[in-house]
């Protein structure tokens, strides 16, 4: 049984502090897959890393793989042309 | 632990080759161990000498007046995109000795992420648990 964490308001995701950007724009699928993957090896446990993806699939692709190898997925901010994806590490 | 997934990749232009690595990277990145076995067509475009090279499109994709590219823009060339699936994930790639001998070629000639060379049999023994995709 996979459970959802619940996603943070818009407000407390700008007041989040990123330990790790990861800018994925212009990458492809899986490109921001693998990215989001190689920098959370990057942070320590409880650490928030934050994705930047031109391609809209990719919030709800980091959604499910958080939820699948035991992240915390925070939810995601309009940028300009592209999303930032929030993930905490859980392992 | 997930149910590992299978692939034999057997087509061996850029387009296919990256609808695989596509599957691969996304499957390591879920949790879940990917065998590989690499034949024939494919094999040949995983020789050292090769890999970096254009290797067309399926006839699918070659119409007359066609523009498609292999790849969406943005994408990783698939040699890279398999590379990374290696990193981070467990994945494994193997080449079909029968392959092997048929285009009359040894491991030294292969890209290094082949891991090594193999029969059916062996590869159906870490295969065994979940379904087989062939491309």
């Amino acid at each position: 049984m996979i459970t959802m964490t619940t996603p943070l308001s818009d407000i407390d995701l700008s007041a989040l502090e990123s330990a790790k950007v990861v800018d994925a724009r212009g990458s492809a699928c899986p490109g921001p897959l693998l990215e989001a993957k190689k920098g959370m090896g990057t942070v320590q446990i409880g650490q928030v890393i934050e994705i930047w993806s031109s391609d809209p699939a990719t919030k709800n692709d980091i959604g499910a793989w958080s939820t699948k190898v035991g992240h915390a997925f925070l939810g995601y901010l309009p940028g300009e042309g592209y999303e930032r994806v929030f993930v905490r590490r859980g392992k | 632990m997930s149910d590992p997934i299978a692939l034999v990749l057997f087509s061996g232009t850029d387009d296919k080759l990256h609808a695989a690595a596509t599957i691969a990277a996304g499957a390591s990145a879920m949790g879940r161990p990917v065998n590989i076995l690499v034949q024939f067509w494919a094999l040949d475009a995983f020789r050292a000498d090769r890999i970096g090279q254009d290797h067309g499109l399926a006839s699918d994709a070659i119409r007359p007046g066609s523009t498609m590219t292999a790849a969406p823009a943005g994408s990783l060339p698939w040699a890279e995109t398999f590379r990374q699936a290696k990193e981070l994930g467990d994945v494994q790639i193997r080449a079909c000795s029968a392959s092997m001998s048929f285009l009359g070629i040894d491991q030294s000639q292969l890209d290094p992420m082949v891991d090594d060379v193999c029969g059916i049999a062996t590869f159906f023994l870490d295969a065994e648990t979940g379904p087989v995709v062939f491309i």
